[in-house]
């Protein structure tokens, strides 16, 4: 890792980001073991950096279209704890008055455009944002979230090649947090680097590291600059790891069967983003540690504060079946 | 009153809507040629920006319209067929539609899906099925299938300006066909139908081409004294359940005539709406006229077998009738 073509309220800002994320997936697996959760939930644990570095470099009006594994998405760019976690609940004070959940919270206000529960599903209308930005002149940047198994789909190669014949401002992140529900990414591809496939569309493509939430920055500034420089698309390919369950509760889908082997685990344990930046920071003396204690008490209460005001709301009315229908 | 054909209503549509609105625009493979000539000149007057040239890419360009959509412009999204729709099904069905509920009302999507519907040009499987029942399904997306030149045109206009995403199917069987369009600007409101003939001992309800057979049907009946009243729905989804309930409570007959194959066919859904809603106005059980239940066969003669026909429809009034 390295920090010295950062500013220092960027490095504050971007560890607030990926401490925030994490604190809050950790209180939503709880909740999801405690059974206080409906449906699924697929966390973002071990993949903080991604976010966080990305979304540090975009301005408000940017875009994003987050994925199932979202929450992440929605914490970096800005979004509120406490209607997220109401949406988790099921609740109408949530995101989507409870009709989204977890795989769907979007907050049109800061830009994010929403999750979506398909793989694949978001590439092309990140495309469209993007299309929509080149043709009202505006400099806005659209950016797209998907995973490995994504770029699998044929919705990444349809979204890829229409970005760049029309040389549209979108930065395709890949988060190849190396499975693809229980399919290690190397069995679904028989490739290294997904970001190989970029030269297919005539694009930069770009492989870094997942865990190092200043290079995500680094390299998602870079291919900010040429989007709003009307150049067009890149493909980033973030290499991070899914720390945990494809879903929370995953064992249920097993059968008592296991796809993992526990020193691929254990590596994953050794790349935690969030402690390579604690680690970094304080050895660097970057941010004092009074700061970072401080930061984690406020970032912890704000969860819990989320979980009680969430449990506290009502649910949603039946009647509001029939509200935010036809426009 | 000027005589338009059903192609021209339609570029004429296009093109007083992109003059008016700066966000309307249209985008597809080969759109500036124009392969159906609804789309033909456009680029020559609105340039690059506005009439988008794409890959044959149908799920990117569906998915790319719903994204400029939702970051405020007003695409008209031409994936050519209908069936070239189901490659974008993913945009359409869990995207476009859903998204306004999804996300609790916060966004709205206005867009416009235009393709080609259904046979008649013998064509083969891949380029002549009807649609529509697909989407009629679908919650949240509106499906029209005008069978005029006028109904084209006031209808793509309204569908245009509506702030939901709109299938708009055109038949390629009907792109030759003339009829008047006033040279003012009107529009025609989606989920209207328009009764083309008025008659006391049966309805028949169409749409698209099929309005067209339940005419020509209507008119062999008068011959033999039987009086139907045609309606032309125009709209599929939102369709207008009251014309048809008020004019089954009148005639006591129902034939329903559509080209779909026939489970779960757009014919199944009016057919069941009048069963249970009028059923004790009903002198007799009620009739769909679909398809026959084969993929769309190429040569001329079987096409037109497997589709609805006039001799079908007879058919079907008499059973109501017997």
């Amino acid at each position: 890792m390295r920090h010295q073509d950062i500013p220092l309220d960027t490095v504050l800002d971007i560890y607030t980001r990926v401490l925030r994320i994490r604190r809050f997936e950790e209180e939503v697996g709880r909740l999801f073991r405690q059974g206080q959760l409906p449906g699924f939930v697929h966390l973002y644990i071990g993949e903080e950096a991604v976010a966080a570095g990305v979304c540090a470099a975009l301005t408000v009006d940017d875009t994003i279209i987050s994925t199932h594994r979202g929450h992440g998405h929605v914490i970096a760019k800005g979004g509120d704890i406490k209607r997220m976690m109401a949406e988790l609940f099921g609740k109408a004070t949530g995101y989507c008055k409870g009709k989204g959940g977890s795989m769907h919270i979007a907050d049109f206000d800061i830009g994010m455009l929403g999750a979506i529960g398909i793989v694949g599903g978001g590439l092309p209308i990140a495309v469209g944002a993007g299309l929509s930005a080149w043709y009202t002149g505006s400099d806005r940047v659209s950016v797209c979230f998907f995973g490995d198994g994504a770029a699998n789909e044929g919705s990444f190669h349809e979204s890829l090649n229409l970005a760049s014949t029309l040389t549209l401002p979108v930065v395709f992140v890949c988060e190849n947090n190396q499975y693809g529900e229980f399919t290690p990414a190397a069995n679904a591809m028989n490739i290294t680097d997904i970001a190989d496939r970029a030269a297919g569309y005539g694009i930069p493509g770009v492989v870094a590291d997942g865990a190092d939430a200043f290079e995500m920055y680094r390299v998602a500034t870079a291919a900010v600059e040429r989007a709003r420089g009307g150049d067009g698309p890149t493909l980033i390919e973030a290499k991070t790891h899914r720390r945990g369950s494809h879903a929370e509760g995953e064992e249920a889908f097993l059968g008592g069967q296991t796809y993992r082997d526990e020193a691929e685990t254990a590596a994953a344990q050794a790349k935690d983003p969030l402690r390579l930046l604690h680690t970094y920071v304080s050895e660097n003396n970057l941010l004092p540690a009074d700061l970072l204690e401080t930061l984690d008490f406020e970032t912890t209460q704000l969860v819990a504060e989320a979980v009680e005001a969430a449990r506290n709301s009502p649910d949603p009315e039946i009647e509001s079946l029939y509200e935010d229908l036809w426009v | 009153m000027p005589r338009r054909t059903y192609v021209a209503a339609i570029q004429e549509a296009l093109t007083e809507e992109m003059r008016r609105d700066s966000r309307v625009f249209l985008i597809g493979e080969d759109v500036r040629i124009g392969v159906f000539p609804s789309t033909r000149g456009l680029h020559a007057e609105f340039g690059d920006k506005r009439v988008i040239d794409t890959p044959i890419s149908e799920l990117a360009v569906a998915g790319a319209g719903i994204g400029a959509a939702v970051t405020g412009l007003r695409p008209i999204v031409d994936l050519m067929f209908g069936t070239f729709l189901y490659l974008a099904f993913d945009q359409i069905a869990n995207q476009a539609g859903a998204m306004r509920f999804m996300y609790g009302g916060q966004t709205q999507a206005p867009l416009v899906f235009m393709v080609q519907n259904g046979a008649g040009s013998s064509a083969g499987h891949h380029h002549s099925q009807a649609v529509h029942q697909f989407f009629m399904n679908m919650p949240q997306i509106k499906v029209i299938l005008p069978s005029s030149p006028y109904d084209g045109k006031g209808l793509l206009k309204s569908a245009i300006r509506d702030d939901n995403p709109v299938l708009f199917l055109h038949s390629l069987s009907l792109g030759g066909k003339r009829g008047d369009v006033p040279p003012d600007e009107y529009l025609i409101p989606i989920g209207v139908a328009d009764v083309k003939r008025a008659g006391s001992d049966v309805t028949i309800c169409a749409a698209g081409p099929t309005v067209y057979t339940a005419l020509d049907a209507a008119a062999t009946l008068a011959a033999e004294g039987v009086d139907a009243e045609v309606i032309d729905l125009r709209s599929l989804s939102p369709w207008d359940k009251g014309t048809v309930l008020d004019s089954v409570a009148r005639t006591g007959r129902f034939v329903a005539v559509d080209e779909s194959f026939p489970t779960c066919s757009a014919a199944s859904e009016w057919a069941a709406t009048v069963a249970q809603e009028a059923f004790y106005q009903l002198k007799a059980p009620v009739q769909r006229v679909t398809n026959k239940d084969v993929p769309m066969p190429f040569s001329p003669v079987l096409e037109k077998a497997v589709l609805p026909s006039a001799t079908d429809v007879i058919k079907a009034v008499r059973l109501t009738l017997a």
